[in-house]
């Protein structure tokens, strides 16, 4: 069902040259002091165009999203994030007609390769939607159905698999003693940080995050962005958000897009504070959108 | 600057009557029919008191009242309110033909109800109303007049319907089961001589013991299986015999007793007490006892099958048969109306190909049912079921086995009609299954395949559910594809019973839809029949309501347990 792998598809390059590459292109910016020699690429993108049918939605986009960080990606509505994001885990090969250029290297692995399996990249890279969509099922089951999946049947195993996941969400002490009740009792927040937990068990390297806040209240908010500190210990985080806020609040990285274009990728705190394009600055100081 | 009439057309009032006046409207129809179809058809089962009426010409008339009406002709200016008439079931067709009478009221000199009158219900020739004379065993007399042999009639019939019982269950179960046993040797052994024995899978499908002689040469064998089956036939043929003889006896033991009823104008009948199935004095009966008698004149209906030209008796074996109609074509028609929702919402291209069939799909509905039946006759029997016959039953043939009217095709054709309404609310029930569902799915690895599975189809279950409870309704009220594919006025026998393999789905059954038309329109004696018109047709709505009120039971469950988040 998927599209056809684009002609114009560049040769994969190996990993280390990617990470050279990144040196020399982000080499001016100030990196974080701690560690940086062990900061490792997990997302390359190259060059990438993205069409639905015949409207070209994405321009040249060039970002290398890093391992066991937060990435968040802002701009005015409309602007390409979400289509962006959604690239990430081919969640975009559903809609007819929609196609890629340029190529996605996820662990220096195209995942636009004729040889990927996409339910296996999936699994690799999960995704937490802007609505919380729990299944009409129990809590327990929503948070099963991934590894139910990919075949463990053995309960005791089941068992501590939910539990790890809902833990990791921070959802535990709230449901531990209403596991079999209907996922739809829960609150928003609630239905928001179960989805987190049933993306977690399927123990994914990348947790896509399409604005997860927007329909939640300012508590719910706030435990969700603990909740990304924490993730990141095993996690690369890419989070979708129209909250310029919470990109800075929570994010390491920022990508400011504008029509289907990236403006300017950076440290949050320099983005934030230097930005080094008068568009973004007109934006991120709310002077225009 | 407005009116007041114009402020009140602009403030909706007369809309929201004009509302309101079409629902009432509908509801009083939809009422008015059931009420009318619920006097007519309850009232049947009441057992009414015995009239005797004397008339002006000394002639008497005993029966129970039917009805009064005042005679058309009879208003003049004169005598403004007219004059009445009386019906009466007079029963007795055998003495008189017909079952009722008009009674002018001006021919009546007196009316009376007398406790002694009976009422016997009969095998044959309906009920009759008079009293006893005398009863017979063989040509000894047993007992004289009306009290001793009403005394004297009671342990008799009981006997008398026992006998009954085992007869019909000699009859139907043992010597069918001969019967069949000689059939299907028969059937073998034309299929030997013929020629073409069946194909090797097909005899081990018959059940057939291959012997020691497996080893022989082809035709030898067959020989020595032809030797065996005809010795079969001769045990079978000898048993048939013994039961034939057992039969008899107790017909014989059935006939013994008779006995002499004599209706209000002294004419004298003489009935076997065999024919009789119950025999009541409803003029001696209390409330009490009429109710209890009521209950069981219901469930006789609902239970037992039809007798004379199915006017009276009950309508079972066509309740059977709608029932497992409707059921055998849900069976066909949900994977099939699923598959085909499945594929066009959710694999095929939408495009304009798509666009067509949906069209061509929601035409099909529109489509008149009895072409569906002619549709059904052509391709079911004629082509698959003379295909069947030819290759697997071809001892049988001319005799068709498949390639005749029967349930299986029934059904199928009623599938094929109901199909559009299955289609159309599934592929709403898909639509309305909201993309984040999928989404999520898919984001968690699920293959398109596993998220149908696991949730797709879980979320569309009611709507499914309710295209099914649409089809069902459709199809049980259809006669005319029936008529054309294998529904009966009289099934010998049911399409499930003991003998192997249990579901014959190539036999013809009964359905109370077609029952309504026979009885009502086809049968000789349309005013007996009448009654039970109506009660067919309240037993048909009953068993559509109760089909529909299990799959909505069924649909209000999935709804909770599946209901949405998304709003």
């Amino acid at each position: 069902m998927h599209p056809s792998p684009p002609l114009t598809q560049q040769p994969t390059l190996p990993h280390t040259l990617n990470l050279q590459r990144l040196n020399v292109q982000v080499g001016h910016r100030q990196l974080p002091d701690n560690d940086s020699n062990t900061r490792a690429v997990k997302l390359a993108l190259n060059q990438v165009n993205f069409f639905y049918g015949d409207r070209q939605a994405l321009f040249k986009i060039d970002i290398e999203i890093i391992k066991n960080q937060v990435t968040s990606f802002i701009g005015p509505s409309g602007c390409g994030k979400s289509t962006l994001l959604r690239c990430l885990n081919r969640l975009n090969d559903l809609i007819e007609g929609a196609r890629l250029e340029g190529t996605m290297l996820l662990d220096g692995v195209d995942i636009y390769g004729p040889d990927v399996d996409i339910t296996d990249l999936r699994t690799r890279v999960g995704m937490v939607f802007q609505k919380s969509n729990p299944f009409p099922k129990s809590i327990y089951e929503n948070v099963a159905y991934g590894p139910r999946l990919h075949g463990i049947r053995n309960r005791s195993q089941l068992d501590q698999i939910v539990e790890e996941g809902i833990k990791g969400a921070g959802l535990w002490d709230e449901v531990k003693d209403r596991l079999q009740a209907s996922a739809l009792g829960l609150s928003g927040g609630q239905q928001q940080r179960l989805c987190i937990a049933r993306a977690l068990a399927v123990k994914p390297d990348v947790l896509l995050m399409d604005e997860p806040c927007s329909a939640l209240d300012p508590v719910a908010t706030a435990k969700i962005e603990e909740l990304l500190f924490s993730l990141k210990q095993d996690l690369t985080v890419v989070i979708v958000t129209h909250n310029m806020q919470q990109a800075a609040r929570v994010s390491d990285w920022t990508a400011f897009m504008y029509i289907g274009e990236l403006v300017e990728f950076g440290l949050t705190k320099q983005l934030f504070t230097t930005p080094s394009k008068k568009q973004t600055e007109d934006y991120i100081t709310g002077r225009f959108g | 600057m407005r009116t007041p009439f114009k402020n009140f057309l602009a403030s909706g009032n007369v809309f929201i009557w004009g509302c309101a006046a079409g629902v009432s409207v509908s509801l009083l129809m939809v009422f008015g029919l059931l009420l009318l179809i619920m006097i007519n058809g309850l009232g049947y089962f009441w057992t009414s008191d015995i009239v005797e009426l004397t008339l002006k010409d000394q002639q008497h008339v005993m029966g129970q009242l039917a009805g009064r009406e005042v005679i058309p002709r009879s208003v003049t200016p004169d005598h403004p309110e007219g004059k009445g008439r009386l019906r009466v079931k007079i029963g007795n067709r055998d003495l008189y033909g017909l079952d009722f009478k008009w009674v002018n009221d001006d021919q009546i000199l007196s009316q009376a109800y007398p406790t002694d009158t009976v009422l016997v219900e009969r095998r044959e020739w309906g009920n009759m109303y008079a009293r006893i004379k005398a009863i017979y065993k063989g040509e000894t007399l047993q007992a004289e007049g009306n009290e001793a042999g009403w005394i004297a009639l009671a342990p008799l019939i009981s006997t008398t319907n026992a006998l009954q019982q085992q007869i019909t269950r000699i009859e139907r179960v043992e010597i069918g089961s001969i019967n069949t046993d000689i059939e299907q040797a028969r059937l073998k052994i034309r299929a030997f001589e013929m020629g073409t024995p069946p194909s090797p899978s097909m005899r081990e499908g018959k059940k057939e013991r291959s012997g020691p002689s497996d080893s022989l040469a082809p035709d030898t064998r067959d020989r020595g299986r032809i030797d065996n089956l005809t010795a079969q036939v001769a045990a079978a043929e000898s048993r048939y015999q013994e039961k034939t003889i057992e039969l008899e006896m107790l017909r014989t033991q059935f006939n013994e007793y008779s006995v002499i009823m004599v209706d209000a104008n002294g004419r004298e009948k003489q009935i076997p007490v065999g024919q009789i199935i119950r025999a009541l004095r409803p003029n001696e009966m209390g409330l009490l006892h009429k109710s209890w008698t009521y209950l069981t004149n219901v469930w006789s209906v609902l239970s037992t099958e039809p007798r004379e030209a199915n006017t009276e008796g009950g309508i079972f074996p066509a309740i059977f048969g709608t029932v497992m109609m409707v059921i055998i074509m849900s069976l066909a028609v949900v994977p099939f109306g699923v598959l085909a929702a499945l594929y066009l919402r959710e694999y095929a291209r939408q495009g304009t190909m798509v666009r067509l069939v949906r069209i061509a799909v929601n035409n099909l509905a529109g489509v008149p049912s009895i072409v569906f039946g002619v549709f059904g006759l052509g391709f079911f029997i004629y082509a698959i079921g003379g295909t069947l016959d030819m290759l697997f039953f071809p001892e049988r043939l001319p005799t068709p086995t498949f390639g005749t009217g029967g349930i299986l095709w029934a059904s199928l054709t009623l599938a094929l009609l109901t199909v559009p309404v299955v289609i159309v609310a599934t592929e709403e029930g898909l639509a309305a299954v909201p993309r984040e569902f999928r989404e999520g799915s898919l984001a968690l690895g699920a293959t398109k395949l596993e998220t149908m599975l696991k949730v797709v189809i879980p979320c569309a279950l009611p709507g499914i559910l309710t295209g099914l409870i649409l089809a069902m309704a459709r199809a049980a009220g259809e006669v005319a594809p029936l008529m054309l594919t294998g529904v009966v006025k009289l099934a010998p026998s049911l399409p499930v019973d003991s003998s192997w393999p249990f579901f014959h789905l190539d036999r013809k059954f009964m359905h109370l839809g077609f029952h309504i038309y026979d009885v009502g329109f086809q049968s000789p004696n349309v005013e007996a029949a009448k009654p039970m018109v109506y009660i067919t047709t309240l037993v048909l709505i009953t068993v559509v309501v109760l089909l529909n009120f299990t799959a909505i039971i069924l649909r209000n469950h999935l709804r909770k347990k599946y209901a949405s988040s998304v709003l």
